[in-house]
């Protein structure tokens, strides 16, 4: 035991960058991981708050020219998705979680995690200088929206290198993925200690397992994508091109292929998170455990079969719009599942609300708000009147902006204590939880109103007609950007203040394994194996 | 841990890894295999307005009529004019029609262009057939040439079965003109070559 002592005493004596720069230590990456979600969650953030003080007034006030907003927009777009929720949910708790609750010592290829960690550092700086670089005789910056759908992002439509180095981006962003989840993967089929069957696994750690199959599946057709199109670009290929017998519908379909599991990467590990929380602040088991996991693992396999709903408009035969229809509203049968059953949790619970826990029930609360607005789009004929408009906007950011990110400060608060071994403040989280609740609220509810009445998605300009509603969202943006502040403040606070946080500061309804250690851990955990029973 | 049992996790740690990875460039294919698929689909189908090529004329016309309209573009960089002689013509289904567009080139030098070719509803497409037509090839122009181009088509009987089109009374038909990428340098033509779409 001298030998892991000394072991355990390793990571003081290590340099700052060998500590940091080289990780292979599971807890570190992670951190590294939550760093890079918060910088580029503020980034992103910054320019949403941006375009919701330039819409607030009709006419062109903060922005030179609309090309300046639409890069706004599309950027905006791409680092939330790829360099916020992403890392945060899945490079960041799946790191921090995944080991200490099945039992691991850490993660099956720690080398692996640290090339998957800067691949992803390097394509953030990548989408951060194509912001920089020339797109059109507009501006810099890629203008096309996320999606980037050619025409918009061939040579034609965007001649400049900014839409090149968004491509690298996305290829970086994607291998850095794909990597990470093979490693979850091999971990968790092969390193669960010993008693830790699948299906006793905590819900969070098979949320992950789900998303990491979901990662593998989706993102290498879109890297094939994004590979067609940067072709196209600059080598003379026609994949997307009708000069040369090419289609861009070819790209939609590949890009939904890809983008529409790419929602629930993105959400699932939310599932988890919260199905965590719920149980813990309401001191039961969570119900149903079995339909739970089994849930996650339908909504990811339906979640594949249902892409072509992003693209009702683009000529479709009736019978295939159907389908689509159909399949679309099958979703809804295991999410249903979900939200009923963490309901069932608390039903009957001791419950306290203690910060994770309201986050974990403003999220149930508002990502079923944004379910039921996805079962009205999923109709073909009502989406046919409110395709790209702003009720889309709504629908996807209570499912994103008000699901997702609600899920991250969940487990943020949840897990805190146990990461740093600081208790953060509690009147602070809950300022910054009900500032956060009433300015999303605020912004995004009037934008259901804004796109039933027509108001078209990316816009820099629009109608006085449409004033008014986009005045309150612009004031709930405001408050939101100080809810951000507050949740920035609360980290400072705690690292400040020191307050010693307890092994298991949850008490008797925190059951998983990662609560039976100290907080913080120590470098180096379960190097003997834990026994479940 | 033994050192036995090391080895064989490092082995299981390999077997998954390296089944995920294959998994992953199978995948990668897939995208690249779609391409093709995806041109073959909509050939077959008429999925997406790309209407079908037939061999032969159908048995006998219906008695059912439908108006087809034409439409003819030409895409920036190719110095053409391209019109139908006639903006639509009134047929029986399943009647066998040959129709003429006229292309004149107004640039200096020779010139290829290709057509690129759609019906609008997309959908009738599936019962849209052509057995012949110029936008199967790459069509060669000197300068100031004028030429008559054809296409002759059919509407498939099977359409006033499909519960779909009951109402259906006008097809558009639609080609756009592009300078073609194949377009031989005069070097290649001149070594015989002879590539064709």
């Amino acid at each position: 035991m001298a030998y892991a002592a000394a072991h355990a005493d390793h990571h003081n004596s290590m340099g700052f960058f060998r500590r940091w720069l080289f990780s292979t230590n599971h807890k570190d990456i992670g951190t590294l991981y939550l760093i890079e979600a918060i910088l580029a969650g503020v980034i992103g953030g910054g320019l949403s708050a941006v375009m919701r003080a330039e819409l607030a007034e009709p006419g062109v006030q903060i922005f030179h020219n609309a090309h300046m907003y639409n890069a706004f927009a599309t950027a905006h777009g791409l680092i939330m998705i790829f360099f916020m929720i992403m890392p945060a949910l899945i490079g960041g708790f799946g790191n921090w979680f995944v080991p200490l609750m099945i039992g691991a010592p850490d993660m099956a290829f720690p080398r692996m995690n640290n090339i998957s960690f800067w691949f992803l550092a390097a394509a953030l700086i990548l989408i951060l200088t194509s912001m920089f670089v020339p797109d059109t005789s507009e501006g810099t910056g890629f203008g096309g929206g996320w999606t980037i759908y050619p025409p918009l992002s061939s040579k034609a439509g965007a001649p400049g290198p900014a839409m090149d180095l968004a491509i690298f981006a996305i290829h970086l962003a994607g291998a850095s993925s794909i990597l990470g989840a093979i490693n979850f993967i091999t971990t968790i089929f092969n390193m669960r200690a010993p008693g830790m069957t699948l299906h006793k696994m905590p819900l969070f750690v098979w949320s992950i397992l789900v998303t990491a199959f979901l990662l593998l599946l989706a993102l290498p057709v879109l890297a094939g994508a994004v590979t067609m199109l940067l072709t196209d670009r600059n080598f003379g290929t026609t994949f997307f091109d009708p000069q040369g017998g090419g289609d861009p519908i070819l790209f939609q379909h590949l890009f939904w292929f890809f983008g529409h599991p790419e929602v629930y990467i993105l959400v699932l590990p939310a599932f988890g998170i919260v199905s965590q929380v719920i149980s813990t602040f309401s001191k039961k088991p969570v119900f149903g455990y079995l339909g739970m996991a089994y849930a996650m693992v339908a909504i990811g396999g339906i979640g594949f079969v249902v892409w072509a709903h992003h693209m009702y408009t683009v000529g479709m035969s009736a019978n295939a719009q159907a389908y689509f229809l159909v399949a679309t509203m099958v979703i809804a049968v295991p999410t249903g599942i979900k939200v009923f059953s963490w309901i069932a949790t608390m039903w009957g619970g001791s419950i306290e609300f203690k910060t994770p826990m309201l986050w974990a029930i403003g999220f149930i609360f508002l990502f079923t708000l944004g379910g039921v607005t996805g079962v009205v789009l999923s109709n073909t004929g009502i989406d046919r009147s409110l395709h790209d408009t702003y009720y889309v906007i709504a629908h996807f950011h209570y499912t994103m902006s008000l699901g997702a990110t609600f899920g991250i400060f969940c487990g943020w608060y949840y897990w805190f204590p146990k990461m740093t071994g600081y208790m953060y403040s509690e009147f602070l989280g809950k300022l910054h939880f009900w500032l956060t609740f009433i300015g999303v609220n605020t912004i995004f509810f009037p934008q259901h109103f804004l796109g039933l009445s027509g108001m078209p998605r990316r816009i820099v300009d629009y109608p006085e007609a449409f004033a008014g509603w986009n005045m309150v969202s612009s004031f709930g943006a405001l408050l939101s950007t100080i809810g951000l502040v507050v949740f920035l403040i609360s980290i400072v606070d705690a690292f400040a203040r020191k307050r010693k946080a307890a092994d298991n500061p949850w008490g008797v309804g925190a059951t998983t394994l990662e609560w039976t250690l100290p907080s913080p851990p120590p470098f180096h955990t379960f190097e003997t194996l834990p026994r479940i029973k | 841990m033994s050192r036995a049992r090391n080895r064989d996790l490092i082995h299981r740690h390999r077997t998954v890894a390296f089944s995920c990875a294959v998994f992953v460039a199978a995948m990668v294919g897939v995208a690249y295999a779609s391409v093709p698929l995806y041109d073959w689909f909509c050939r077959t189908t008429g999925f997406g307005g790309i209407p079908l090529v037939a061999k032969e004329s159908p048995a006998a016309p219906i008695a059912r009529k439908i108006t087809v309209r034409f439409d003819g573009n030409v895409a920036g960089g190719l110095p053409w004019t391209f019109a139908p002689e006639k903006n639509e013509i009134e047929l029986a289904i399943g009647e066998t029609v040959l129709f003429h567009y006229v292309a004149k080139s107004q640039g200096a030098r020779e010139t290829v262009g290709i057509a690129s070719y759609n019906v609008s509803p997309p959908e009738a497409a599936s019962y849209f057939n052509k057995i012949q037509c110029f936008c199967f090839t790459d069509q060669k122009l000197s300068p100031g040439e004028r030429v008559d181009m054809p296409v002759v088509f059919f509407v498939d009987p099977a359409i006033d079965e499909d519960a779909e089109f009951k109402s259906l009374r006008v097809i558009t038909l639609s080609y756009t003109f592009f300078p073609s990428k194949r377009m031989p340098d005069p070097l290649a033509a001149a070594s015989g070559d002879t590539r064709v779409r």
